[in-house]
């Protein structure tokens, strides 16, 4: 078997599921004919028709609304936001409408609101957010953002079986910059399970998406250069947070470091920190500290976005000062 | 329309003696256009409506029951949504409704969607949502509409221009001169009539729904009313002109007005008052029944948030709390499709 792109891999995901399942559907800004505006979708129309994937008007609002009327009537939409930063024209619908609805009215609401996320790509403010916290905070919806080409399908083809609406954040910058090998036959990776991305017994990096591949760098930097054994934890999923592997990477190592792209307050660190404060503080040897993005909105230039995104190099500060706590 | 109104009289009874928890909302003065249009849908078919907070009339051709609509007042805990959902924000998709959310405008995109499926899958349904002036002015309303067009759903759109949203005149929401004018900027159907004649709403509504139904897409209808009561119960409509509630009560109720055509047409009033006692039963028997029905246990608001997992773990200083998981179970004819 060859090789296969992130971007290949949640193409592979929407193709494996729409083949096994008639009611799977996408709709979106120009998903259709031009194929998505980063080629996610590109040969889904020839291969199922105008009726199931859907070129949308600019309105993302319309396009989660309808997802979410079709997916009381037993249908499985998978929207795309064309940006996950145009996601948040859509927040009204998401949060007041899709994540109550099994709730409050016990509809049911199986969708799939996926979008190319994150920074690292000169994308400016507009191009490059990490929504993520902006939904932790909304219960009823479930959020997962892969890390790795085998998870973007893993993940995808589980977001469209899973009976509630899933945020699937892919992360742009890793599209076409890794690939792997994928898994054997039906691979469905388990949403609410975090995943050991690197073993190891000094320092813990819980981490993310593209931050990932960047703790791995420093871990192995730290490892060369101060000895270090860094453990690194791939959270996967973010909504249900697998509190068991957070718990217990904190009790092997004692050490915490969390890094996410995006911004620091009211970040997702912030709710880890409080997490492993109320169920394993005495596990704790020294402070959690946490490597973000600054507070600010994603600039342009690329002094500037390199500046202001989380780098190996600032990892591997941190991990230094957290072994020398 | 009596059922509407009487039951809608008995929630101001409650409400007055406390036992209603949150506001209540009245429909008076504009119970034919609801229920004139839901009549034109077909039930036997499947046909969906998505009702806003002034079409309890609808939900009633569609089969709610008065001891639901109490319950969900009394905030009970056999309530439809077992105490998490207010007045007559429920739905039941094997009857066909759907449960609106207060976010104005938010129910036109997913009753897009709803009918989306219909087309689809080909089903032979039409979907029906109602709207009221004050929700043309959101951005849910046009992106759903417009949506909706596009993609020749069949959609029905019930605007109900009652003159007012909360205290809004309608002067203040638009320029627009009549709010069907909207259907030309979608390149729909559009059609206006008097919500107060049961039989015109009727008739306009059905025009659009055997448009839908054949695949002639979405319908906007206007359907002209008056607000009598006030936003909500609590309102006491200091910025309406005096005399417009009275004159419209003197010359232009809905209930008046089909009472008149009923008895011109040779009902004899025996007729009616052998309904109005049977709506009459019916409401007291369903005000005795959610006045015994127990309020929700506590734990239960833990329930049913996801499909997996079913409930989620109580705070630390609310453990110990007795669990409610298996105490207010849906009844099954509540059910929606398989989950």
């Amino acid at each position: 078997m060859s090789e296969v792109t992130y971007l290949e891999a949640i193409r592979e995901a929407l193709i494996e599921e729409m083949e096994r399942d008639s009611d799977v559907f996408c709709l979106g800004e120009d998903i259709g004919a031009y194929g998505g505006a980063f080629k996610v979708t590109e040969g889904l129309m020839s291969r199922y028709g105008a009726e199931r994937v859907i070129d949308t008007p600019i309105s993302e609002a319309a396009i989660i609304g309808a997802a979410a009327g079709a997916a009381h009537m037993g249908m499985r939409p998978v929207c795309e936001m064309q940006f996950i930063d145009f996601i948040s024209t859509g927040y009204d619908m998401l949060t007041n409408y899709v994540a109550t609805a099994r709730y409050r009215a016990m509809l049911p609401c199986p969708m799939v609101v996926r979008g190319p996320s994150g920074g690292y790509v000169r994308g400016g403010p507009f191009h490059s957010q990490n929504p993520e916290a902006a939904f932790l905070h909304t219960p009823g919806l479930k959020i997962v953002y892969p890390a790795t080409a085998s998870d973007a399908k893993g993940l995808l083809k589980s977001a469209i079986r899973d009976e509630d609406c899933v945020l699937y954040f892919e992360h742009k910058y890793l599209y076409r910059r890794i690939k792997e090998e994928m898994p054997a036959g039906d691979h469905l990776t388990p949403i609410g399970k975090a995943r050991v991305a690197r073993e190891g017994k000094d320092v813990s990096i819980i981490t993310y998406a593209a931050t990932v591949w960047k703790a791995l760098d420093a871990a192995e930097q730290v490892e060369k250069e101060d000895g270090l054994s860094v453990e690194v934890i791939d959270l996967r999923t973010l909504l249900p947070m697998d509190d068991e592997a957070i718990v217990a990477t904190v009790k092997k190592t004692n050490r915490v470091l969390i890094v996410h792209e995006d911004t620091r307050t009211g970040g997702v660190a912030g709710e880890i920190t409080s997490r492993i404060n109320e169920s394993a503080f005495e596990w704790l040897d020294a402070p959690i500290l946490r490597v973000t993005a600054a507070d600010v909105p994603l600039p342009y230039s690329p002094p500037l976005e390199d500046y202001v995104l989380p780098q190996t190099s600032d990892i591997v500060l941190a991990l230094r000062k957290l072994a020398a706590y | 329309m009596r059922l509407t109104r009487s039951l809608e009289e008995r929630l101001v009874n409650l409400y007055r003696q406390t036992k209603v928890v949150g506001g209540l909302f009245r429909s008076l003065g504009q119970e034919a256009d609801a229920v004139g249009s839901a009549y034109a849908l077909d039930r036997s078919k499947g046909d969906i409506l998505s009702p806003l907070i002034r079409n309890l009339g609808s939900m009633l051709v569609q089969g709610a029951k008065p001891n639901e609509i109490i319950k969900q007042y009394m905030a009970k805990g056999d309530s439809p949504t077992r105490g998490r959902e207010l007045n007559i924000h429920y739905g039941d998709l094997v009857r066909g409704f759907i449960g609106q959310i207060s976010h104005l405008g938010d129910m036109v995109p997913v009753m897009a969607g709803v009918t989306l499926s219909f087309k689809m899958r080909k089903e032979d349904r039409v979907g029906l949502v109602y709207v009221g002036d004050g929700a043309t002015s959101t951005g849910a309303f046009h992106e759903g509409i417009n949506f909706a067009a596009v993609q020749r759903c069949p959609l029905v759109v019930v605007v109900e221009n009652n003159g007012y949203a909360y205290s809004t005149p309608l002067s203040k929401q638009t320029a627009a001169k009549h709010l069907v004018d909207k259907a030309i900027g979608y390149g729909i159907a559009g059609e206006q009539a008097d919500g107060n004649d049961v039989i015109a709403t009727y008739e306009v509504t059905k025009r659009a729904v055997d448009r839908a139904r054949s695949g002639g897409g979405v319908t906007l209808i206007e359907l002209m009313t008056y607000r009598r009561k006030g936003h909500a119960e609590h309102d006491n409509q200091s910025y309406v002109p005096a005399g417009e509630i009275d004159r419209w009560a003197a010359q232009n109720d809905p209930v008046d007005r089909y009472i008149k055509r009923l008895l011109d047409e040779g009902f004899e009033k025996s007729e009616l008052s052998t309904i109005d006692a049977r709506v009459k039963g019916e409401i007291d028997r369903a005000t005795d029944e959610a006045e015994a029905s127990p309020m929700p246990e506590p734990r239960d608001a833990l329930v049913g948030i996801y499909a997996d997992p079913p409930d989620i773990e109580p705070l630390w200083f609310r453990e110990g709390v007795k669990s409610a998981v298996e105490v207010h179970e849906r009844p099954a004819s509540w059910g929606t499709h398989d989950v």
